[in-house]
């Protein structure tokens, strides 16, 4: 804030502040009252019940649950949760893993569409740029109980294709009954990876790179022209040019929306829930999705507690480290 | 940040429709050569939703399809999820309303409350801003499950009399369900608002300030006003949370008269595949996501500026 020293060494413009603060708590008093509702209580009140061993017979109010200490969390840590295939440094490092490969595929794909969109001369452009965005405008539950039935081990699309051109080469269809989602052995021997990942990552490409694209699209029509010109003329290879006058353009647009794409990715709740469930075994399981089963079917409210907290802390890392890249805290007014 | 560059977008747009010069530097090779590519990839993009429409059309209703465009055409489909979209007693018009309720009471309340604090971040300056703005950032980041234990204990106790509504009981209602998205939503449209204000020109509220208009004047004169593509944007992303919102209503609700909504139909035909008759699955599919998708279609000018930071709540 540099408010306060201004009014130090210009008194003058003091009375100008104290009605603009006044003003501002009466705009944000709707929204903060709603947010210490909804939103800042019930993380305290989390933060409380991570303690305590909150279970379905203390829902009533009429039993209180016991104080535990910090019991829940060295469970969790030490993946003595009473739940099935729950393993914390798994689930971390998949979690963690999962949101970059994607973020990765998608800028890259994103950025290399956005181009080829972006020859002169090339034919069709809108009609393409105007297709290519069907991904993004359809609810990613749908799209994710879609590619659940796309990647059906008896009756999906995936299968049937693979069937298909199977057939061509006269091998049996029987040969392709692949059960994408539910898979146990993993399909390459050396990386530590279940089928039903590379099935979610491909759904999750496809619904990905189109906003990517856009984004870059944009920061690809800010470069002027003149800059493509002169490298040219200074003989810059078709990959100097894209290095020196492309990226620097692209840089500040997609660096930003990388970072939320990997918070995005990080908490995306409905592929894994709907496409593989967590499975096989757990271990396309993400903590979205374990936090859900700790409620839902478990009801372990008080370990659910201690695992929002834990997630809580991650995302805060996440978070600023997002804010200092971003900077997007500077406004208009300033 | 990304509402930043969504602005940058739109700015950048007006730039590329002056400069429309080099034209047809491609050879006839290479044209072809980037047409195939651009075709590759339009089929991986239109695979799915093709075959999700050839099932929904699929005359014969097969729990194993066989090709992908269907020997003629047929809405038995339609007309099967329609009346009766699931096991439950409960049909596509009733969860179809339950959904269109949460939505626009979600949308409308985070986009009225959101205005007024996305104002008073984009034009006041006061103790606190940054933090506050951090804070508000820090929560949009926040997953929907961060919150998910204690809402639960929270409204699981809570029954009010509501004007309208009766007796409610906020846990197991539509209205303790809208309280839980609200808390993804309202961060959300403060910072979409807020990008959005900012790109509103200062010199028009420092002219209504030299005419004699007080603050909440020119907030509601010249601000609001201004804002209206904004606000029905925010709106919109609001009203799709709500409408496919899933994590609170399969957690709070356990009987379909409590206000079921598509959502839920959709996750228990995922979870009866195997007796679930493909066609119906894929037209229940079409028919929720035909409305917010037809509208997004048609204003993803507007719409995809401010989308790049949506979604944030699972």
């Amino acid at each position: 804030m540099t408010a306060p020293a201004i009014t130090l060494s210009q008194p003058r413009r003091r009375r100008r502040f104290s009605p603009d603060t006044r003003t501002a708590i009466l705009y944000l008093l709707p929204a903060f009252l709603v947010m210490g509702v909804i939103t800042f209580y019930p993380l305290l009140f989390q933060t409380w019940m991570s303690f305590t061993d909150f279970q379905l017979k203390n829902l009533s109010g009429k039993v209180q649950p016991n104080l535990v200490g910090v019991d829940n969390y060295i469970q969790i840590v030490q993946s003595k949760l009473n739940i099935p295939n729950f393993e914390f440094l798994r689930l971390l490092f998949f979690n963690l893993f999962w949101a970059f490969s994607n973020v990765i595929i998608h800028v890259i794909l994103g950025v290399a569409i956005a181009l080829l969109l972006n020859v002169n001369g090339l034919r069709f452009k809108k009609v393409y740029r105007a297709l290519f965005i069907l991904p993004v405008i359809i609810p990613p539950i749908i799209v994710a109980t879609v590619w659940r039935h796309l990647f059906d081990k008896d009756n999906g699309a995936i299968n049937m294709v693979i069937q298909g051109v199977g057939t061509l080469f006269r091998i049996p269809p029987d040969a392709f009954r692949i059960d994408w989602l539910g898979q146990v052995n993993d399909p390459i021997s050396f990386i530590p990876l279940p089928l039903a990942f590379f099935a979610l990552l491909t759904a999750n490409t496809w619904l990905g790179w189109p906003l990517n694209s856009v984004v870059a699209t944009g920061a690809l029509q800010s470069v002027p022209p003149d800059l493509y010109e002169a490298a040219e003329m200074d003989g810059a290879t078709a990959w100097q040019r894209f290095k020196v006058v492309t990226l620097p353009f692209l840089r500040p647009a997609m660096l930003p929306y990388a970072i939320y794409g990997f918070v995005v990715t990080f908490n995306l709740f409905y592929l894994s829930f709907f496409m593989s469930g967590g499975g096989p075994f757990g271990r396309t399981e993400l903590f979205v999705t374990e936090a859900y089963k700790l409620v839902n079917d478990f009801q372990l409210y008080g370990m659910a507690a201690a695992f929002s907290v834990i997630l809580f802390f991650l995302l805060l890392a996440i978070t600023l480290v997002t804010n200092r890249l971003a900077r997007a805290t500077a406004s208009y007014a300033d | 940040m990304t509402a930043v560059a969504g602005a940058e977008t739109l700015r950048t747009s007006a730039v590329t429709r002056t400069r429309r010069s080099h034209r047809g530097r491609l050879s006839g090779r290479q044209q072809i050569v980037l047409q195939i590519l651009c075709l590759l990839i339009t089929a991986t993009v239109l695979f799915p939703i093709v075959w999700i429409f050839s099932l929904a059309l699929d005359p014969r209703n097969l729990s194993r399809p066989d090709s992908l465009i269907p020997p003629g055409a047929s809405l038995a489909a339609f007309a099967r999820v329609i009346a009766k979209p699931t096991s439950d007693n409960i049909g596509l018009l009733e969860l179809a309303r339950n959904s269109f309720m949460l939505a626009s009471t979600v949308a409308l309340f985070s986009v009225l409350i959101g205005v007024l604090s996305a104002y008073a971040f984009s034009r006041l300056r006061f103790r606190g801003r940054e933090l506050l703005m951090i804070v508000i950032l820090g929560v949009l980041m926040l997953p929907a499950v961060a919150t998910i234990a204690p809402l639960f204990i929270m409204l699981n106790g809570v029954k009010l009399d509501l004007p309208l509504l009766g007796h409610v009981a906020l846990r197991t209602s539509l209205v303790g369900v809208g309280l839980a998205v609200v808390s993804g939503t309202l961060p959300f449209a403060i910072w979409n608002l807020k990008g959005y204000l900012d790109t509103i020109p200062k010199e028009l509220e420092e002219a209504a300030a030299v005419d004699g208009c007080t603050r909440n004047q020119t907030f509601f004169k010249i601000v609001l006003p201004l804002a209206t593509p904004a606000l029905a944007v925010t709106g919109f992303l609001g009203f799709v949370a709500g409408w496919t919102e899933f994590y609170f209503v399969s957690i709070f609700l356990n009987d379909p008269s409590q206000g079921f909504t598509l959502s839920l139909a959709l996750n228990k035909m995922v979870g009866a595949f195997g007796q679930t008759p493909w066609s119906d699955f894929a037209a229940f599919s079409i028919l929720f996501a035909a409305p917010v998708s037809i509208v997004f279609f048609f204003f993803q000018k507007y719409i995809v500026g401010g989308l790049a930071v949506g979604g944030v709540k699972g």
